[in-house]
């Protein structure tokens, strides 16, 4: 019997009168099984990144059928020195990520801690949590477009009970970037709650009473014992939560449309790439923004996990 | 050991905050779906008014919704089959046969952002005359759902035990046989978890359909803009169009809370 088992796990089919191919097929099905798959996402992915990083070298504008001539570094050059479009938006998409990313963890955390226990209702307030995150980003942004209109927005009425005066919201040039990230944080905040309460609930409750028969305060308890022990779930909401705010469009196109409102005050890396494709049709320049753009992603995440292995040791 | 008096008054306090924030924006969209323009723009009407179903007429006639509904169900639908026709042979082998890299590849296309790699396809498809049709919005939305996929039932499979499919060669299966017929079967929560938040990003997917689709295929939420003009916005049909944008994923998404939860939260607690 055991020695049946072992050659079973080692990968031959045991079945008598089992065709020659079935045999093949099943012997070789670490692969058959991924390839798929894989060339799927390869085909979409390394060869379009590939011409887009070639494009990035090129003069090619117009229409995506017309010549260009080979430039080199030129549109990198070119870019890294543009101080009216690029850095303003490298600045706007790291404010953007930076400010959100601390509301929803600081927000996040919060709310975790407070469904962490049992309690009469938590259901509701589960489901509760749930909506903003499974809504459509482009409707939501739409729905937040009328709350925060300067004439007929509820926003504005909120604040005239309490005698403030009314304010432009995303209409003004310096409150709209800050209003979409209110939006952002609305939106993604339960997305960050959920995983650290999935993280809090899988922690086991030891600690936390021999913190507790030691005199520990609540915050002590906190700091000392749960924090530490989440902090590999930390990581891993900052990282997607990370990524995903970093290539945030749905919701500035909504409230903002293209290239960010006219002032450009929402324009991003992604937005700012993608209206230099499909608005201005400059193919060069914008894979040169957007080979930027990725080496930015990469550099945040390398840094993220590579802290996150320091952590570890 | 209960919480004292006092927490207990400011978490049923924050609790409420916390739901009142959360919810009353999304109620507020929905009342205003069922107003006049005229009463949208009375704060007086704020939430005395008589509902219209106007708007929904006008969304569902005019704006021939009935027909984007169709074409974003149909997409969403068919991305969700094939990325879990091809997903699950290979989160399963990737899981199995410890594939780090190979899966590295596939999670890539979670990380690179989507502009990046739209003009290129953009031209290969349009080459295959292929852009404004049903096949490249599919396919591009498979990008987005395939990876997620392959994320999600690698964390399953990880989880759970082999002793089973052993015993299943054991009494004569393939090694095929033994993921069709005991590994899926036992994993339909995961797939279930990963088919539900696979087909919610394909509905709410946004730039994809707007740069690859034309005015026959466009998917809800490219549909929404038809009510932003250049100089004034149709806020009843707006709302009309958002909520249903949204109300019906958000009901689903109730339904099914359990498995939506599962697969936003999947591999977070691994470390």
């Amino acid at each position: 019997m055991a020695t049946i088992t072992t050659k079973a796990a080692r990968g031959t089919p045991t079945a008598p009168g089992t065709p020659g191919w079935v045999r093949w097929v099943d012997h070789h099905r670490k692969w058959i099984f991924a390839a798929p798959a894989m060339t799927f996402v390869a085909a979409l992915l390394v060869f379009p990144l590939a011409w887009t990083g070639y494009l990035s070298l090129t003069d090619a504008e117009g229409s995506v059928r017309a010549e260009s001539e080979f430039i080199g570094l030129q549109n990198y050059l070119d870019v890294l020195s543009d101080t009216e479009r690029f850095w303003p938006s490298v600045g706007r998409t790291a404010a953007f990520t930076g400010v959100a990313l601390l509301f929803e963890v600081v927000l996040g955390m919060a709310i975790a801690l407070l469904l962490w226990r049992p309690f009469k209702g938590q259901k509701w307030v589960r489901v509760a949590v749930l909506l903003p995150l499974v809504a459509t980003p482009v409707a939501v942004g739409m729905m937040w477009r009328l709350i925060f209109d300067p004439n007929i927005g509820l926003a504005n009425q909120l604040l005239g009970w309490f005698g403030i005066g009314p304010q432009p919201w995303l209409a003004g040039q310096y409150t709209a970037l800050p209003t979409t990230i209110f939006i952002d944080v609305w939106q993604w905040t339960p997305m960050v709650a959920l995983i650290l309460l999935a993280g809090l609930t899988s922690l086991s409750d030891e600690p936390q009473e021999a913190a507790r028969i030691d005199g520990a305060s609540t915050w002590q308890r906190f700091r000392h014992v749960t924090l530490p022990l989440l902090a590999p779930t930390l990581t891993v909401a900052i990282l997607l939560r990370g990524i995903d705010a970093l290539k945030t469009f749905d919701i500035l196109y909504a409230t903002k449309g293209r290239g960010g409102g006219s002032f450009h005050e929402v324009e991003t890396l992604n937005v700012y790439a993608y209206g230099l494709s499909f608005d201005y049709n400059e193919y060069g320049v914008s894979s040169t923004v957007l080979i930027l753009f990725f080496l930015i992603i990469i550099g945040a995440m390398w840094a993220l996990t590579a802290r996150r292995k320091e952590a570890k040791r | 050991m209960r919480p004292r008096p006092a927490y207990r008054v400011f978490r049923v306090v924050a609790l409420i905050v916390v739901v009142l924030t959360l919810v009353a924006p999304l109620v507020w969209m929905i009342a205003a779906s069922f107003k006049t323009n005229v009463d949208i723009y009375d704060p007086a009407k704020a939430l005395a008014f008589s509902p219209t179903i106007g708007n929904y007429a006008k969304v569902l006639q005019q704006a021939n919704y009935v027909e984007f509904i169709v074409n974003s169900l149909w997409v969403a639908f068919a991305a969700t089959v094939a990325s879990l026709v091809l997903g699950l042979p290979a989160a399963y082998s990737m899981s199995r046969f410890n594939m780090k890299k190979s899966a590295l590849v596939v999670l890539m296309a979670r990380v690179i952002p989507g502009v990046s790699l739209l003009v290129p396809w953009f031209y290969v498809f349009s080459n295959l005359k292929m852009v404004g049709g049903f096949g490249v919005l599919i396919i591009s939305h498979m990008f987005v759902s395939l990876p997620l996929v392959v994320y999600i039932m690698m964390g399953y499979f990880d989880s759970l035990p082999t002793e089973l499919e052993e015993a299943a060669l054991v009494d004569g299966l393939t090694h095929i046989g033994a993921f069709r017929r005991i590994t899926l079967p036992l994993s339909m929560p995961g797939i279930a978890t990963s088919g539900i938040l696979s087909f919610i990003f394909s509905w709410n997917n946004f730039m994809f359909a707007l740069v690859l689709s034309d005015a026959d295929t466009k998917t809800l939420p490219v549909a929404i803009f038809d009510f932003v003009g250049y100089a004034s916005i149709d806020w009843g049909g707006l709302m009309a169009a958002t909520t249903v944008v949204t109300l019906p994923i958000m009901v689903i998404a109730l339904f099914v809370q359990k498995y939506v939860v599962s697969g936003l939260t999947a591999g977070a607690t691994k470390g």
